[in-house]
């Protein structure tokens, strides 16, 4: 520090303010080339999703379409039963969703809140098994789940989320910190429970967590493919990764590439607008539980 | 005395009360699949008929196999590329847009953007775009008069191909960056200017060790994230071609779930854990010296 110190003599206060003018400028530069080379993909995705199937085959593709084809998003739902699916895959979705909320807000509270012998122990051990990785316990969970006769039902996907994630545990215990004690202080002095605190007073103060999780474990639930491909073998309980990943397999000839486009934009539509809904809470959530 | 010692049971039986869900759960889908896939591993199990003890066999027979010594390789090899990389992109757009600028919460959205694809849409999008016929990458590189390899369908590029559609969503980690530049206080940065320190000083001295958390949160949770890749894998390569894009978990999955050998996957998920384990505590072990925690002594 004492070498710069003496190299630059105390100039006017203005001078870095105006040196930063080249470094804005190539920063802006920077950041549009890199947005162009992001939303590029996306903008093809769209575009050929709505090409006839003989102009998905030319090359250079075309930019927008010539003609377009609003028919491929009505194949798909013939092609790949895409509404059950679709249907399957909310429904294994919402219900997690639900589950992780319920279970990790219950849990995160009870570290949050309670000094009790073992919390440390047990948070400990809670962050590490953030580190276990899936397939490493899938075989005997399969097992299990088989012995409860479970293959081939919804049920793997949907019963663990009941039992709280570890890392949106870690995110909403941060964010419950940060409430004031006094407010339970408050609420203990009503006569309040401590169940009816956690549903009264944490959790209504805590949307912007609780929509980051729900967002979390939305995204991971709908995107999920190792988990459903190994428990569902009925292709009338296929979730939509399932049944997209199909599209590429050898059974067509030549990729029905409209409809990989499609498929994709409609597997994103639920992802955009949960984002769109809670962007502004998500973003709080984000920097309010940021990881110190 | 008494009314002490029944409020800290008070708490103890609250604690336990309230995370009785996550407890429950950690005994039936973790401790209990941990401890029985070690068991696993020592036997010859198929699922169907009853697990017969074989000893070390499993494990013998995984050093000597082609295999998994392919699959070890090409997850390596795919970690340590697309992990740093992603990491440094994440960290590069975080700080452009951790300055006042027009457009900025445009350019975070679209930044993010790609993120949302993730999973099979990504997959299937980046399978049209990396095909050599009518793919949108040959495209692009014939603007500057590349002709681009036939990518996920040549052994030598397949692999490549994966890790660079991996920085499409570098935005992901942009956002946990942006959120942890937030937490820089401004004084510091300020203090520092008045000081006469440059740009990349204060960016090294004060902007890097404030967020460092953050910096070696990603780290491990990208390492661990990338020894489990298995979507592109099944989606986009089948392994292939010739097993360039043969993926540790995609070995995995293919050994339990269409070989039936159990056993034998029981020990390559027990070996996939212990260097998870591995990397982790050397990583914690080496950051120790360079992480900054708020209100903890650094040296």
């Amino acid at each position: 520090m004492s070498t710069v110190k003496a190299t630059s003599p105390l100039g006017p206060p203005s001078r870095p303010r105006r040196r930063l003018a080249p470094v804005k400028i190539a920063s802006f530069i920077t950041l549009i080339i890199t947005t162009f080379l992001m939303l590029l993909p996306l903008f093809f995705m769209v575009s050929t999703s709505l090409k006839s199937k003989r102009e998905m085959l030319k090359f250079p593709p075309t930019f927008l379409p010539e003609s377009w084809a609003w028919s491929n998003y009505a194949d798909i739902f013939e092609t790949l039963q895409f509404g059950t699916l679709y249907k399957n895959s909310l429904i294994i979705a919402g219900l997690s969703v639900f589950g992780t909320l319920l279970s990790s807000a219950l849990v995160a509270y009870g570290f949050a809140r309670y000094r009790g012998r073992g919390n440390n122990f047990w948070f400990i051990l809670l962050l590490s098994t953030m580190m276990l990785p899936y397939p490493a316990i899938m075989i005997p969970q399969f097992v299990l789940f088989s012995k409860m006769q479970w293959i081939d039902t919804f049920l793997p996907l949907i019963v663990p989320a009941f039992f709280g994630s570890a890392y949106n545990i870690f995110l909403l215990r941060q964010f419950f910190s940060t409430l004031p004690e006094e407010l339970f202080d408050a609420g203990r002095m009503d006569g309040c429970g401590e169940l009816r605190m956690w549903r009264t007073i944490a959790l209504p103060l805590s949307a912007p967590a609780l929509a980051t999780v729900a967002i979390f474990a939305f995204i991971y639930s709908w995107n999920d493919l190792l988990t459903p491909v190994l428990y569902l073998s009925s292709s009338d309980k296929f979730t939509l990764p399932v049944g997209m990943a199909s599209l590429t397999s050898s059974r067509f000839r030549i990729p029905p590439w409209h409809l990989l486009m499609v498929a994709s934009v409609l597997a994103m539509v639920p992802i955009v607008t949960l984002f769109a809904i809670a962007q502004k809470q998500f973003v709080e959530g984000i920097v309010l539980t940021g990881i110190k | 005395m008494f009314v002490i010692k029944s409020e800290s049971r008070r708490q103890t039986f609250y604690l336990y009360l309230f995370i009785s869900p996550w407890l429950i759960g950690f005994l039936i889908f973790a401790l209990y699949p941990i401890l029985s896939s070690l068991y696993y591993s020592f036997t010859d199990y198929d699922i169907i008929h009853p697990p017969k003890f074989i000893g070390l066999a499993n494990y013998t027979e995984m050093f000597h196999n082609e295999l998994f010594w392919r699959s070890v390789k090409v997850t390596l090899r795919y970690t340590f590329i697309s992990v740093p990389v992603q990491l440094l992109l994440g960290l590069g757009f975080a700080l452009l847009l951790h300055q006042s600028l027009p457009w900025r919460g445009f350019f975070r959205t679209a930044m993010y953007f790609p993120s949302m694809v993730s999973g099979v849409a990504m997959s299937l999008l980046w399978y049209w775009i990396f095909n050599p016929q009518i793919g949108l990458f040959n495209y692009m590189l014939s603007w500057f008069g590349i002709h681009g390899p036939a990518w996920l369908m040549n052994p030598d590029t397949a692999l490549y191909a994966l890790i660079i559609m991996s920085f499409w969503t570098a935005g992901s980690g942009m956002i946990l960056f942006l959120a942890g530049l937030q937490g820089v206080p401004a004084s510091l940065i300020e203090a520092a200017n008045l000081d006469g320190a440059g740009r990349f000083r204060i960016f090294l001295n004060i902007t890097l060790p404030m967020i460092s958390p953050v910096l070696l949160f990603q780290l491990i949770m990208g390492l661990i994230d990338s020894f489990q890749v298995f979507t592109q894998a099944f989606v986009m390569t089948q392994g292939g071609p010739n097993y360039s894009t043969w993926f540790y978990v995609y070995n995995l999955y293919t050994s339990a779930f269409k070989e039936y050998r159990a056993g034998y996957s029981s020990a390559l998920a027990w070996v996939l854990l212990i260097v998870v384990m591995l990397f982790t505590a050397v990583i914690m072990k080496l950051s120790r010296r360079y992480v900054h925690y708020e209100g903890g002594s650094r040296r």
